[in-house]
């Protein structure tokens, strides 16, 4: 990665407790490069209205910038732009998912397949769907090496199988999950196969035709963008199935008193106001990954993560959760130090500038199966460096000292 | 790169820590966020807490603030123990970052908890 990557993000400059920050966190949520912020503030000085209902100039420009926007997502994972629906973000995208497949594909006794790795926003919808439709919620076990136990997989898939829902990379255990094998093995006994994308789209070339699901989730603001957009992108003839979970203005063909008729997708499914100045930022955020290129971008979380899981398996204090190889990682690793809480880790090395994430990352039924209420977490991204990882280390090594 | 002293003095050496045989009160406060839980027992005679315990799981700030507190009101007034103040307990700690906040007044909902149901049935 150029080292002047890290100069292009403005925050990365201020210090926390008086030492510089080293922000381990990016799983959570990313940090902002200039191109983003400028990119966003640009639009309100020079090209802001409304989209799709003015007339004027001014909105014909506002409405291009957020096409734009939907073009440059589009063009970073492989897909058309009327196939890419802005939400607010992977939860919003993955209840509108959860919600539309109920109304249309499940039904009284049949099953939607979870996991027990998936984030409460991959878990909780589906919980909805399955009462809402007296449908059955079956989760696919996961291993002690913190993968998905394919048997336990092959044994739930049934004709009942309705929907297939999976986290491409978990936030936990780092696992990058075999989505293209998994979708096909549900494509034939017939479901519909949705991809938790929020960790792998923001870290590693992602082309939703070799994904092989049937729609994919991803948040803006943990790929370099703001928050409150993010993206729901759907096979062009599913989404074409699909009724709107938002209602209202600008989704709409014609509206009577008592009934409306919808417009195609993506305007279907984005009522309301979008998010404008927020999807033209992730445009940028969009461009400026690009400009670096994805395949770099994996390379360097890659090269960190790996760095992080030798360290902290050379720890004996330390145990780590989820694979072993940081090939099959994403840019994350989680962590516990014996019997000591994550909270105490995290405010430690939060007194030294170090932001890690102590907790159960909307993972509870997974922190469950590990045995644990919480744990540590460190994350990556695009201006993180090699010396952050060695000061992380470092200050685990006193943290230990101080409490263990 | 520590905590205060007196946090891990009460971590590490905790103070009344255990079971009552027969509380007259006692109450669980949980933190599902991070997993905390504490228990609070108490002995009253006379309207004044003669024995306290605790138990709990969780992080070092929630187990100290817990063995403090035993101490902070053991031999107390029920009603002056009522009264502990949030302040009170955090300066007695000797502050308390304000992201861990909840962790260290847990144990006092907990104590308040207790108090209040041992006064509904007395
Ligand atoms: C795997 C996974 N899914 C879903 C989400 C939810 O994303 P958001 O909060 O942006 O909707 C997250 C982020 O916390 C995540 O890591």
């Amino acid at each position: 990665m150029d080292e002047h990557v890290r100069d292009g993000f403005p925050i990365l400059q201020r210090t926390v407790h008086g030492k510089p920050l080293v922000y381990l966190d990016s799983a959570a949520t990313s940090m902002k490069p200039t191109a983003v912020i400028e990119a966003e503030a640009r639009f309100y000085r020079e090209s802001y209205a409304n989209v799709r209902r003015g007339v004027y100039e001014l909105a014909a420009e506002a409405t291009d910038c957020y096409e734009g926007a939907r073009t440059a997502v589009a063009s970073l994972i492989g897909a058309r732009p009327e196939e890419i629906v802005f939400t607010r973000g992977t939860t919003e995208a993955l209840n509108l998912a959860a919600w539309a497949l109920g109304e249309t594909r499940v039904g009284p006794g049949d099953e939607i397949l979870v996991t027990e790795m998936e984030h409460h926003a991959n878990l909780l919808p589906w919980q909805e769907t399955a009462r809402r439709r007296g449908a059955r919620l079956c989760p696919v076990a996961v291993t002690p090496a913190g993968e998905l136990d394919r048997d336990d997989l092959r044994r739930k898939l049934s004709p009942q199988t309705k929907v297939m829902t999976l986290v491409h990379v978990s936030n936990v255990l780092g696992t990058v999950n075999p989505v293209p094998e998994i979708a096909a093995e549900a494509h034939q006994v017939g479901a519909i196969v949705v991809a938790d994308a929020a960790q792998s789209v923001p870290h590693m070339p992602v082309d939703v035709r070799e994904l092989g699901a049937d729609l994919v989730a991803f948040s803006g603001h943990k790929m370099l963008g703001p928050t409150g957009i993010g993206v729901l992108w759907g096979q062009r003839e599913l989404l074409l199935q699909l009724p709107p979970f938002v209602v209202g203005g600008e989704m709409v063909r014609e509206v009577w008193l008592d009934r409306a008729t919808w417009d195609d997708p993506p305007a279907r499914f984005e009522g309301g106001t979008p998010p404008i100045a927020q999807a033209v930022g992730l445009g940028a955020a969009v461009d400026y990954m690009q400009a670096i290129g994805m395949e770099e971008v994996r390379r360097h979380g890659q090269e960190l993560t790996a760095l992080a899981l030798d360290g902290l398996l050379s720890r004996p204090y330390v145990t780590v959760h989820g694979p072993r190889d940081p090939a099959a990682r994403g840019a994350l690793v989680s962590f516990s130090l014996a019997g000591i809480h994550p909270h105490d880790v995290a405010t430690l090395l939060d007194q030294e500038g170090i932001a890690i994430r102590g907790g159960h990352h909307c993972a509870q039924p997974l922190h469950r199966k590990l045995g644990i209420s919480a744990s540590c977490r460190v994350s990556f991204h695009v201006y993180n460096t090699i010396d952050e990882v060695g000061l992380f280390l470092e200050a685990l090594d006193i943290v230990w000292k101080a409490l263990g | 790169m520590s905590y205060e002293e007196i946090i891990l003095d009460h971590w590490r050496r905790p103070r009344n820590k255990g079971r009552l045989p027969h509380p007259d009160a006692a109450a669980v406060e949980a933190n599902p966020l991070c997993g905390d839980v504490v228990r609070i027992e108490l002995g009253i005679k006379d309207q004044t807490i003669q024995d306290i315990r605790f138990e709990g799981e969780g992080c070092a700030i929630s187990l100290a603030s817990a063995s403090l507190l035993t101490e902070l009101v053991q031999g107390k007034p029920v009603l002056e123990a009522a009264r502990v103040a949030d302040e009170e307990l955090l300066s007695a700690l000797g502050g308390v970052v304000r992201t861990r906040l909840t962790c260290a007044l847990l144990p006092l909902r907990a104590l308040r908890k207790a108090l209040a149901s041992g006064s509904s049935e007395t």
